[in-house]
């Protein structure tokens, strides 16, 4: 990053202060990943059964669950979780999407059609269906979800590096690479996947709040995550059972808590976007 | 006519090209399910303590001790009858749970999408005629918020406030009071049943039965719906006909609704074609808030209870509506521009 762009990264800051806010969102949900188990008031899966659905207080912020456990101490756990599914998922996709794409968009041809093809294909399914049933496949486990959040991300990944790689691939920087004798794997891995990276972070940005949706979904249906984890999705599938009896505080507050680390990570995107490409503003 | 038969070549030749995707989407759903953990011969056996030759019987019978291609013809051809399987939960071929089924579903996947078109143009014109107002700003918070809030956290929060609350909405569980008479079906749509039978009381039952879980699939979808509406519309309004209609005197409601909006109404379709998929996967979540006894309820039940081949129908299905609503997005966008189809 030059000081040209840095200076202008902080003149987009200044002028829009929801980009800091949601940066300091993301930073904060963070360190409460890494060091919430460690600062909870009460333990997340002892269960307390007298203290059973207590509504919020002084002693218990968002309440009590049907086992009287301490819903924000569950909250707070429950964050790691979730940021490691989504991060990890989003981690995934973007390697590999990255990757397949850069090199169908430099190669062309027929890997590049029969990639396409394969595209289509998923995206003919309606994602989170598709997500759906190949956890069934794979197995009702966490690494499971993991693996099909990435692979329902694959797509827009593939799309956007091939795009990007296809209109950079005869650039006189690229045939400069070439000239000087390197490789094609070289001109790609070196060259032309750096130069579409920055364009990139604001896909990965808006996907992070995307795949939270879509595991807490996919927990919230009984897939994945198993109770007594602590998870955002599985809390609200847990509290349901209580919502037509008015213990509203079990599905608010873990809903409040998807909300916000969604909204973080999208008007982060937003805001990635603003600095990196001035066009593009809203 | 002409402009007619264009539209249906076009929309004949989207199809034929949908076709490898449609084929993709079998062969898929074949993998997924061939690689799904158990054996179905040991759920068709008598129970868990059943002999191993019943259970080689069992897999005989099914096929499955033939080679993985040899399967995948039978799948298919399978497929091409009609036939896709039977479910071990119900007892009845997985075609007829579906068919039963899928006038709920898409009956509530309809509404909700009326609802959100219905809610979002509006939304979106009204903050792109005056970008930077307070509109514009409640539309675009509102459109932030909408994204983030997980359809099954909105639907649960409605029962709350509607349910509970205020007392306005029924119980939340299924289409119709468990005691309520049920009109001849002609649709299986129970608002348009209701009307054909005259029963109004019965409409308005099952009007606010199916108003709360429509809503919190709309709201979920809203947010990209009016976005583009307002996005599409600043760039209309800004344009040389609009300034032109503008300029002869013509009433501003019929610049913008007849010059502008018409205008600015195809990217809002190309839209609609991507939040139809979103909507089915969000009808899965809906469903399950508020026990609708529509197709993805009846899988899901499927699939926790590890019975493959409904859940195979199912994606197959959401699969093929979804081509078909493509196909479906693609001819209205060629009526709604005719230069699309004489281009």
């Amino acid at each position: 990053m030059t000081s040209a762009t840095l200076r202008h990264a902080g003149w987009i800051l200044r002028g829009n202060p929801l980009t800091a806010v949601a940066a300091a969102g993301v930073l904060l949900l963070t360190l409460v990943a890494i060091f919430g188990p460690s600062i909870v008031p009460y333990d997340p899966i002892v269960s307390d059964v007298p203290q059973a659905l207590l509504p919020p207080s002084a002693a218990h912020l968002a309440g009590t669950d049907q086992l009287g456990r301490d819903v924000f101490s569950r909250l707070i756990v429950a964050a790691r979780l979730d940021l490691a599914i989504a991060v990890s998922a989003v981690g995934i996709s973007f390697a590999i999407g990255a990757v397949i794409g850069a090199v169908c968009g430099y190669a062309g041809g027929r890997l590049d059609r029969a990639v396409g093809r394969f595209v289509d294909v998923l995206m003919a399914f309606p994602l989170f269906v598709l997500a759906m049933a190949m956890v069934a496949a794979l197995g009702n486990r966490v690494e499971n979800i993991i693996i099909a959040t990435a692979i329902i991300n694959l797509p827009f990944y593939i799309r956007f590096a091939r795009a990007e790689v296809n209109v950079r691939r005869n650039l006189g920087w690229v045939e400069a690479a070439r000239a000087c004798g390197d490789s094609h794997i070289s001109v790609v891995l070196r060259f032309l996947l750096p130069n579409v990276l920055p364009a990139m972070a604001v896909q990965i940005s808006l996907n992070l709040g995307w795949a939270i949706l879509n595991a807490a979904g996919l927990s919230f249906i009984g897939l994945g995550v198993k109770p007594p984890t602590p998870e955002w999705g599985i809390m609200v599938a847990e509290g349901a059972r209580f919502i037509s009896t008015g213990k509203w505080w079990l599905v608010a507050f873990p809903g409040l808590a998807l909300m916000l680390a969604v909204l973080c990570f999208n008007l982060l995107g937003d805001g990635v976007r603003d600095i990196l490409d001035p066009r593009m503003r809203t | 006519m002409a402009a007619f038969g264009a539209t249906v070549i076009r929309a004949g030749r989207r199809f034929l090209s949908s076709l490898p995707a449609l084929f993709g989407v079998l062969v898929f759903t074949f993998l997924l399910m061939r690689v799904l953990p158990g054996d179905p011969a040991v759920f068709f056996a008598s129970g868990p303590n059943a002999g191993k030759e019943e259970i080689e019987v069992i897999r005989k019978q099914m096929g499955l001790n033939k080679p993985v291609p040899e399967q995948l013809m039978l799948y298919l051809y399978d497929v091409g009858r009609g036939n896709l399987g039977r479910s071990m939960m119900t007892g009845q071929l997985v075609t007829k749970d579906l068919r039963e089924r899928l006038p709920a579903s898409l009956e509530l996947t309809f509404t909700a999408l009326l609802i959100a078109l219905v809610s979002a143009v509006p939304l979106g014109v009204l903050a792109a005629l005056k970008p930077g107002s307070v509109i514009d700003h409640g539309v675009r918070l509102f459109c932030a918020l909408g994204v983030c809030v997980p359809t099954f956290v909105s639907g649960l929060l409605l029962i709350y406030v509607f349910y509970y609350l205020l007392g306005l909405a029924p119980d939340p569980t299924g289409r119709v009071d468990i005691f309520a008479t049920l009109p001849p079906s002609r649709t299986g749509f129970l608002l348009i049943d209701f009307l054909i039978a005259g029963d109004i009381e019965g409409w308005w039952a099952a009007f606010r039965q199916l108003i709360l879980p429509a809503v919190s699939m709309a709201l979920f979808v809203v947010a990209p719906l009016a976005r583009i509406t307002r996005a599409s519309m600043l760039v209309s309004l800004g344009s040389d006909f609009v300034r032109t209609a503008r300029s002869v005197g013509l009433p501003w409601w019929r610049v913008v609704v007849t010059y502008a909006l018409r205008n600015a109404i195809l990217p809002v379709i190309t839209i609609a074609g991507i939040v139809f998929s979103t909507m089915l996967g969000a009808n899965v979540l809906v469903e399950k808030v508020f026990s609708w006894p529509g197709v993805a309820s009846y899988a899901l039940d499927a699939l926790l209870s590890s019975d493959y081949a409904p859940v195979q129908g199912f994606v197959l299905l959401m699969a093929s509506v979804f081509v078909i609503v493509n196909l479906l997005v693609d001819v209205l966008y060629g009526i709604a521009d005719p230069r699309v189809t004489i281009g």
